[in-house]
Parts: structure tokens; C-alpha cells; sequence
């Protein structure tokens, strides 16, 4: 690098970065060791708006503000594809043009805050985020995972929501993984996902908040990059989501104490994970959920009591992005004096109180005459506060240390950044043909898929995890003595009304073409939603992919996001939050695309809601859907090592039709039980019914609406829109009538103490309750 | 007394989390319950009240061990405050968090604020935090807290904790314990006979399968599983088309004693 480029100041604490002089190579030196992950592109525009030197404070503003993670440059660039064709921004393009054309007026505020907002009934808003925190949880599972569950319980306190629910879903290597396979400075999956559940356990049941949803997936794609999706819900009236931030009012700080845990958490969200783990520690924050059990307690009361007029939570980038955020949207400028903030050491430089991202913190701007009120509340609560700074009317953002201006910068330009420009190749799977010889015995088949780690029962982890916390779970994620697994978890967060909230994941990692993914993930969703009586369904798109600047990664990130709006609209459930986490890279390769799909559903009375156990002997079980020979990606094909095949795809009309129908069969009283056709089949999800309440079932295939000719591919193949329903014995005309024009067929009858299967060619095979529930629990009993 | 001039106080400190749904479920029956922080506690003292309660939560982020500073907290701030209470034959009650609290400040199994525990809830013999409903027997009806129950009666309840597994100082003790009838709640099977040890019904490894217990005078309790979490029929896992769960039976106890008081 030229000499002299970064300069210390003498008696000051800051350094001086001279961008005027410095040439590209010098550019990319410069980012590299201060650890902005700009690029050079980007260095230039700050070269060439700045002939002044930058201190080391206001160019860290700008590796945080300017981050993937921070402003998600790659769903907001410039798409070119492959063939000459130009997208003018992912989530502009799609994702939100779907939500805008759809145009309900149940949405209250979408894309906009740290949390999308719906209403819940007149008087009631539910707030919905989910976020990810992979690189962490890469690093220090334990600490990662909690301060994602700590992170985005903050989003929804930044909304004024008072979380209810939440929700992980997680994603790690094979756990038998041998060790000798494991690239150095990567951890073993087992590791990581002991850290990350014990994390999350950890973290929701001291917070007091239920743990009600999720999913948990293993594969080799994630063994370099382990995913861990935290989501949270809440809930707050109406009236009281204030974001009023106004010229005068004071930035307030407060909750847990600044240090150096978390520094540049955002840049290394932005790049690659291709270096020893282990050195990356600093970057994770420590969690301590006491601390924000009380700052809960306090905004809650603030909230209450009407005397803060903004919020936001700290994050991504620390005091820097909270500020700066908070000052931008408002249109106005601030002050702010890092000499008071409270310091977990106390020999922070001023950069690193800025950008530390130390958890449990959260900004509030408030007006003068409630300032003393808002202090004490705090105090009352054990919750250190700190008036940071005020907000005025100058549209920068300057910040003092020690009696000095170690920041100056307008804030028009530090949030207008040079649009990313990123390239996509075209991808599409192509089916190759799946040399599968049809087994013989399907019984064996069956108990081989249910112990699959993808299938089998998650009980020994989701009892770890408090769900009854509250009293308001009204449908658990494990249903009954026998625990068996219920499609969606239902809330009912207010006293004095009998309405829920509906709560669903739909994640469908191995079907190989991106669309086809997308579109079934976002149709599982609502499918899962629509098992326990929830309608109304709002989306929540949360991806994560690999290195966005390849080619090939971008083209299947692009047609995901087609079929999100495809199927958002066609589906008619629109999205309003969402969040992406790019750049999972390892020494292994890129992350395997993944794309969760939260929904957020309504059901008038909880006590209406399906649970997945059969009920009564002699009921009629119904399949809803049609089967196709779609097998590629499915657990059938994969537990055999196999590739190949159809990948499941989505029809739009077949689904919306059938999930409107089973609602008016649900709302009219005609269901016992329902479960949703997905992972494993009709084979499965057949199976959990039975262990799930101790009753029998026979069913004939050879009743399952389908072209398909082989027993095991009716059993086992994956194609969506598909439910399993027992309909009450006295119910059956009604039922068929409501089911009119949607394909149907009755293929079975609850009873006896074993499952029963009766093949195509009239082979039949028979397993017993308790061999079912060996094999997918482990044990029999509860 | 005449139920409208009682009073319950829900205590809390930074990490108690399970107050609120306390509160639903006293106020549902017909109690005025106020939630009141450590604190203001510290002020306002107790006399007022005729119901104390320690509710669940992971107060002080359950540092050191579950309940261990709010147990002394307690033990050095309102001994003598709590003491009367006991002695004027009002109510306390802990439930998880709150039962290792007062076990933790020496207030159970005695009803007497000792120095020295003799008891504790160690960590579950699973090793792991357990989120399940189990179903808990009766074994002393007609208590302040069992008033609207009967010897023998089987109650389905949730639990959710790390660290529930009750081990008496002694053999001896333990007999004391059961002799005198402070035994208030044993994990069973669902049939009734008792758990013994097994898992997942005896969900913490508990001695002798206790999940719950009282004083002499049965007016101090504490329990491990949740009554507020069964109060309602919608709560319970099935069957929810009832009113109400099982863990109303207990709070119901509390108003037909108070309405005695």
C-alpha cells in the first residue's frame, strides 16, 4: 500500500484514511484490513465523494451501512441474465410486486420495519420476522444460535410487538459424519448441533417465550455451512405501533453493555467462510437473555405508557446502522456522544463502540417531556439506559468522542450506495431418468424412511425446548402422549377472544430445480397452515444461498424468486417480511439453496383447530390431491443414495381449490383429523396419524387419485397439494359435496392396532403400531 | 372472607416469566392479583394479601443454580415478613421457578425460613430441559391447596424445567416428609399407580417421584408442574372441548379456602 494512506491522528483516538491518493490495488488493501468488505466498486464512490480524509470511524459507518447484510445490495442490484435479460432488483421485481398487486388490507406495514405487520383482528397487529445467524452458529454454535433467537426477539420489539412464538429451523451436516471427511477449521455437524438447539433452548425458555414451530434437516450440502433460521412472532394493539421520530427528541440506548463481542458481525456475514472458524470467535456475540427479559419488561411499559416516539433494535452494525436508520427515515440528522455509552471494557475505541453489535440492545428516540418517565421506567426494571445523543434537523449523522467530531457524514449519500450489478446464468434441472427397481416389501420400505434423521421424530429435541410457556399454545408442535406431529402450532395471544394464530414452515431443500423448490416450499406453507384450520396466510421468504457474485448461484436465486411471486399471487397469500443470508461458501462448496417459507395464518376459535391423530375407529380417511410419479429430491429416492427423477411441481388452481375446501370441511365440522402429505408421502404422513393417537389404518392404493402404476412410487412420492383427512363417519356426503370439483378419493378406514397397506397388484403388508413407532421414535410409549 | 376484599400477590424479579398467565388464571376465578416486582415489594410489604405467589421463570437468568439468588434474596430482604404471613396461616405458593425458590430460601419443606436447605430440585436426570404433560397423583386432599380435590385423584399438567428432580437431605427426612403428610403430588402413570422412576412420567428423576409438597399445615406449597398452563380446556393437548383443565382443581382450592379465611 502507498505510504502514509492510514494515518493516526496524534493525541486522538481515531486513524485518518486518506482515499484521494490511494489507487485500486490500494482500494482493496484498504478494505481488506479494516475489514469493510466494500468492494472496489464501491471504495471509488467513497474515493471520489470524499477529497477529505475519512476517519476510521466514518469509513467503518460505511462498511456497515453499505453491507449485503445491512442493505441486501443483491436483492435490491441489477439482475443481468443470461440471454440479454435485465431485472431491475429481485424484491422489487418480485417478491414485493406479488404483495403489492395483491393489495390486502389485512397487510399494515410490509417490507418497511424491522418486522412485517398484519392484523390480527380490529384491534390487535401480529408482527412476524425471521432471520438467520449461519455464520455464527458455523462458528460458536451455541452463542450463535441463541443470539439469533436473542436478535430477532428484538425485531419484534422493535415493532412494540410482545413476542409470542418462536420459531427455528435448522439445517446441519449428516451426524455420522466421519471425521476424517472434515475440511480442517470446520466443526464436526454433531458439534454444532448440540451448541446451536442447546442455544436456542437456552434462549426462548429463559426469555419465556414458547418455541412452537419449526423444522430440523440434514444433508451433506450443509456441513461447511449449517443453517439456523430464528424467527419470532408478536403481537400489539393497534394504536400503539408509534414511529414518530421528530427534531428534538432524544436517542436513547439502552439494555446490555457494549463491548467487543460482535465486531464486524455484518462484514463477515457479507463474505465467505474460508478460513480457520475458530479465529472467527470475536465476531460472534454472547448471549444473555436476562438482559433482555428486563429491557422486554421496560419497552413493553414504554409502549404502554405512550412515551417513546420511535424504536428500533440494534443489530446488524451496532449503534452505527440503529442511529443512522433511525435518523434517515425520520428525514432528520443526529448528534450522538459515545463517551456514555456503558462499556463492558474500557478501552473501546471509538469505531468499535460504534459498530459493536453486543446484544440485548435496543435504540428509542423520545420526546423531552417524557424523557425522565423513560429513564426511570428502566431503572425500575434493572436496565441500564444512556442518552446517546438527539435528533436534529441537519441530515448528518456527526459523532463526538472525547469532545471530538470523529464522524461527519451526510446521510443522504451514505444511504444512497452504488447499485450491486450481479450476473445469472440460466438454471433449470433437467430430469434424468431414475433407475429405481420397485421394492418388495413396502413394510420394510416404510420403516426405513420413518428412521431416516430427515423423518424421524424430533421429539428429543422439541421437548427441550419450553412450548407451553405463557399458557397461550392452544395446538402444541407435538400433539398428545404420543407426540405425534402436528403441522402448525396455534396461539391464542389474547384473553378475551377466541381467535389464533396460526404459525407454519414449509422447507423443501432437496427438490433440485430452484423454482420448483421455491414454488413447493411457499405451497407447503400454506398446506401446513391450512392442516390445523388456518386461512388468511401471510408469507415470510427467508433464503439462503451461496456466493451471489457466481454466476450460477445467482441464476438459481433468480428463479426462486420467480416462482415466489408466481405462487405468492397465484396462491393468493401475500409476502411481507423477509430477509436473505448469501455468501454461504466453505472450502466444500456453497450452501445447498434453501429457501423457508414462514406462514402466518388466522383461525377464528382455537378450540376448531385439526390435530393430526386419528380419533375414532370406523372413520373414513380421505386423500385430497392428486400423486404423481415426482420423485427427485424426495426422502424415498435420497435415503437410497439415489439422483433423479421428476421433481414435484405446484398447480396453482389444484391447490388454492382444495386448501379452500378443506377450510369450509373444517369450519362446517366434518373433519377429525388431518395431516399434510410431504416429506416421505403418503407412506408418512399416514404413519404418524396412526403412532400419533395408538389407532390402526387400513388404505388402498389403488384408490389414490394418480396416473402413477408402482405401489411404492404412490406411497412415497412428494407431489404437493396433498392432504390426508379422516372424515367424521356421519359426514362422509356432506364432506363430498364441499369436495366437489377437487380431486379426492376415499382410500381407507381407522381401526385395529396395526397399519395396513393394500398394493396395486392386491399385495398387502402389514406393520405394527409399535414397530412404526420404534423406527421413527426410538422407542414405543410415550 | 368475602372474595372480593382478597388478594393475591405474584412476585417477580428480572427473568420471571410465567407471572401473567398466573394472574389469568387467579383473576379468572374471581381473585384480584397484582403482579408486583421484588422491589416494590420491598416497600409495600405483604399485609395486604392473603395469597403469595412465586411464579415460574428463570429469575436472575437462574445463575448459579435455579432459584439460588431469589431464594436468598428472599431469604435476607422479607424472612421475618414472610414468616408472619406463614404464621398467620395465608397462602404460599411456588410453582417451578418459584418452588425452587422457595427451596432454594429454605422456605420448603418446613414452612420455615431455615439457613440450610434440606432439600433440593437438581438437574433432571435426563440431562436436559423437559417440555411434557404428566399426569401427577393426589396424595393428600382437603389442604388449603387441595381443597377441591380428593386423596388419589389424577390430574394432567405440564411441566417445563432443567433442573425438577426433588431430593430429600435424608432417608429419614423423606420419611418425615411422607408421614406428616407433606407430600402433596407424586408423577404416576396414567392409571394411577405411581411412576417409580420411570421415564417419561417421573419426567425428572424425582425421589420417590415427588413433584409436589407442603408444609404441615399444607398452607405453604410449592410443585414443579404448571396448574396455570391447564387451566383452561383450550390449554390441554386433548380433549379441549371443556371449559377447563385440570389445573383449575388446585387454584379453585385456594378461593374455597380463602373464602374460609
Amino acid at each position: 500500500m502507498k505510504e502514509g494512506l492510514i494515518r493516526k491522528v496524534p493525541g486522538v483516538s481515531v486513524v485518518e484514511i486518506d482515499l484521494s491518493r490511494a489507487e485500486d490495488k490500494d482500494l482493496s488493501e484498504i478494505s481488506q484490513t479494516m475489514g469493510l468488505a466494500l468492494s472496489l466498486r464501491e471504495m471509488k464512490a467513497l474515493k471520489e465523494h470524499y477529497s477529505r480524509p475519512l476517519t476510521d470511524v466514518e469509513i467503518q459507518t460505511f462498511g456497515q451501512t453499505w453491507s449485503e447484510h445491512c442493505i441486501h445490495k443483491t436483492f435490491k442490484g441489477i439482475v443481468e441474465v443470461e440471454g440479454g435479460r435485465r431485472i431491475n432488483g429481485l424484491l422489487k421485481e418480485y417478491i414485493m410486486k406479488a404483495t403489492k398487486e395483491l393489495n390486502k388490507p389485512w397487510c399494515y406495514s410490509v417490507f418497511e420495519d424491522n418486522a412485517g405487520l398484519i392484523e390480527f383482528d380490529q384491534d390487535y397487529l401480529v408482527a412476524a420476522k425471521v432471520e438467520t445467524h449461519n455464520h455464527p452458529s458455523a462458528v460458536e454454535p451455541f452463542g450463535g444460535a441463541a443470539t439469533g433467537v436473542g436478535g430477532v426477539i428484538r425485531d419484534i420489539l422493535g415493532v412494540w410487538g410482545e413476542p409470542i412464538a418462536n420459531i427455528d429451523v435448522l439445517c446441519f451436516g449428516p451426524l455420522d459424519l466421519p471425521y476424517e471427511t472434515l475440511p480442517h477449521g470446520l466443526k464436526h455437524p454433531k458439534y454444532i448441533y448440540k451448541g446451536v438447539i442447546a442455544g436456542i433452548g437456552s434462549y426462548g425458555n429463559n426469555m419465556g417465550i414458547p418455541t412452537v414451530s419449526g423444522a430440523i434437516f440434514f444433508d451433506s450440502g450443509y456441513v461447511g455451512n449449517p443453517v439456523v433460521y430464528c424467527g419470532c412472532v408478536g403481537i400489539l394493539p393497534k394504536g400503539f405501533y408509534v414511529k414518530d421520530t421528530k427534531e428534538g427528541d432524544y436517542a436513547v440506548l439502552a439494555g446490555g453493555r457494549t463491548g467487543r463481542d460482535g465486531i464486524h458481525g455484518v462484514t463477515f456475514a457479507s463474505t465467505d467462510l474460508m478460513e480457520d472458524t475458530d479465529r472467527l470467535r470475536p465476531a460472534v456475540q454472547i448471549p444473555n437473555p436476562l438482559v433482555e427479559e428486563r429491557l422486554r419488561r421496560a419497552i413493553i411499559t414504554i409502549r404502554d405508557r405512550r412515551l417513546a416516539s420511535g424504536i428500533t433494535d440494534l443489530g446488524g452494525g451496532g449503534i452505527s446502522c440503529a442511529t443512522g436508520e433511525m435518523a434517515n427515515r425520520s428525514g432528520l440528522g443526529i448528534e450522538v456522544s459515545l463517551d456514555v455509552v456503558h462499556l463492558k471494557e474500557p478501552d473501546l475505541a471509538p469505531w468499535e463502540i460504534w459498530i459493536s453489535e453486543s446484544q440485548e440492545r435496543m435504540l428509542l428516540s423520545v420526546p423531552e417531556r417524557n424523557l425522565g418517565d423513560v429513564l426511570e421506567v428502566f431503572e425500575d426494571e434493572d436496565v441500564e439506559a444512556c442518552v446517546l445523543g438527539r435528533f436534529n434537523g441537519s441530515r448528518r449523522l456527526r459523532v463526538y468522542h472525547r469532545g471530538l467530531v470523529v464522524c461527519d457524514l451526510d446521510l443522504e449519500f451514505l444511504y444512497s450506495p452504488p447499485r450491486a450489478i450481479r450476473k445469472a446464468s440460466h438454471v433449470e434441472y433437467v430430469p434424468t431418468p431414475c433407475a429405481l427397481p420397485e421394492p418388495k416389501d413396502l413394510a420394510e420400505e416404510l420403516l426405513r424412511i420413518l428412521s431416516d434423521p430427515n423423518i424421524r421424530s424430533k421429539e428429543d429435541v422439541i421437548r427441550t425446548y419450553d412450548h407451553e410457556v405463557r399458557g397461550c399454545t392452544a395446538i402444541k408442535p407435538l400433539q398428545g402422549d404420543l407426540s405425534g406431529p402436528n403441522d402448525a402450532a396455534i396461539i391464542k395471544p389474547l384473553r378475551d377472544s377466541w381467535m389464533g394464530v396460526v404459525i407454519s414452515c414449509g422447507i423443501t431443500p432437496f427438490y433440485p430445480d430452484p423454482y420448483w423448490m421455491a414454488a413447493a416450499s411457499i405451497e407447503e406453507a400454506i398446506r401446513n397452515n391450512t392442516s390445523v384450520g388456518g386461512r388468511r396466510i401471510a408469507l415470510l421468504d427467508n433464503f439462503v444461498w451461496g456466493n451471489p457474485e457466481r454466476e450460477d448461484r445467482m441464476g438459481s436465486l433468480v428463479r426462486a424468486a420467480e416462482a415466489c411471486y408466481d405462487f405468492s399471487k397465484a396462491l393468493d397469500a401475500p409476502f411481507i417480511s423477509g430477509k436473505d443470508s448469501l455468501y454461504n461458501e466453505s472450502p466444500l462448496g456453497p450452501v445447498r439453496p434453501t429457501l423457508l417459507i414462514t406462514g402466518i395464518g388466522i383461525i377464528p376459535d382455537v378450540r376448531k383447530a385439526v390435530t393430526v391423530e386419528l380419533k375414532e375407529e370406523g372413520d373414513p380417511l380421505y386423500v385430497l390431491g392428486v400423486t404423481r410419479n415426482e420423485l427427485a429430491g424426495s426422502i424415498y429416492l435420497k435415503s437410497k443414495g439415489l439422483n433423479g427423477g421428476e421433481c414435484p411441481k405446484v398447480n396453482a388452481k389444484i391447490s388454492k381449490d382444495t386448501t379452500q375446501s378443506l377450510i369450509k370441511a373444517m369450519d362446517s365440522g366434518l373433519v377429525a383429523a388431518c395431516h399434510d402429505v410431504s416429506e416421505g408421502g403418503i407412506g408418512v404422513a399416514a404413519a404418524e396419524m396412526v403412532m400419533a393417537a395408538n389407532l390402526g389404518l387400513s388404505i388402498d392404493l389403488r384408490n389414490v387419485p394418480s396416473d402413477v402404476n408402482r405401489s411404492d412410487v404412490l406411497l412415497f412420492s412428494e407431489s404437493t397439494s396433498r392432504f390426508l383427512v379422516e372424515v367424521k363417519r356421519d359426514c362422509v356426503r356432506e364432506f363430498e359435496e364441499i369436495l366437489q370439483g377437487v380431486p379426492h378419493c376415499k382410500v381407507g378406514v381407522v381401526g385395529g392396532n396395526s397399519f395396513r397397506i393394500f398394493g396395486l397388484d392386491g399385495s398387502t403388508w402389514e406393520v405394527g403400531i409399535s414397530e412404526l413407532r420404534h423406527a421413527w421414535r426410538g422407542v414405543d410409549g410415550p | 372472607m368475602d372474595l372480593s376484599r382478597a388478594k393475591a400477590c405474584i412476585a417477580r424479579v428480572g427473568g420471571t416469566n410465567c407471572d401473567l398467565e398466573m394472574k389469568v388464571a387467579l383473576e379468572n376465578l374471581g381473585l384480584t392479583a397484582e403482579v408486583l416486582h421484588m422491589k416494590q415489594i420491598l416497600k409495600r410489604g405483604l399485609s395486604e394479601y392473603q395469597l403469595f405467589v412465586l411464579p415460574g421463570g428463570f429469575s436472575y437468568g437462574d445463575y448459579v443454580r435455579a432459584g439460588a439468588i431469589w431464594g436468598k434474596e428472599v431469604h435476607s430482604k422479607i424472612k421475618s415478613e414472610l414468616e408472619a404471613f406463614i404464621d398467620e396461616e395465608k397462602l404460599v405458593m411456588g410453582v417451578c421457578n418459584g418452588f425452587q425458590v422457595m427451596i432454594e430460601a429454605g422456605i420448603l419443606p418446613n414452612g420455615e425460613l431455615v439457613e440450610v436447605p434440606k432439600a433440593a430440585l437438581a438437574n433432571n436426570m435426563s440431562a436436559k430441559y423437559e417440555c411434557r404433560w404428566v399426569y401427577l397423583r393426589v396424595e393428600r386432599g382437603g389442604t388449603p391447596f387441595t381443597g377441591d380435590l380428593e386423596t388419589g385423584e389424577i390430574l394432567k399438567i405440564p411441566v417445563g424445567h432443567g433442573e425438577g428432580r426433588f431430593i430429600p437431605a435424608s432417608e429419614d427426612f423423606l420419611k418425615e416428609l411422607i408421614e406428616e403428610g407433606c407430600v402433596l403430588f407424586r408423577y404416576s402413570m396414567p392409571s394411577g399407580e405411581a411412576a417409580e422412576g420411570r421415564y417419561p412420567y417421573n419426567p425428572n428423576g424425582s425421589v420417590y417421584d415427588i413433584a409436589g409438597i407442603c408444609n404441615r399445615k399444607g398452607n405453604v406449597m410449592g410443585m414443579m408442574p404448571h396448574p396455570e398452563r391447564a387451566f383452561f380446556g383450550w390449554q390441554l393437548p386433548e380433549e379441549r372441548n371443556v371449559p377447563y383443565g385440570d389445573g383449575k382443581r388446585i387454584f379453585q382450592g385456594i378461593i374455597k379456602y380463602l373464602q374460609k379465611y
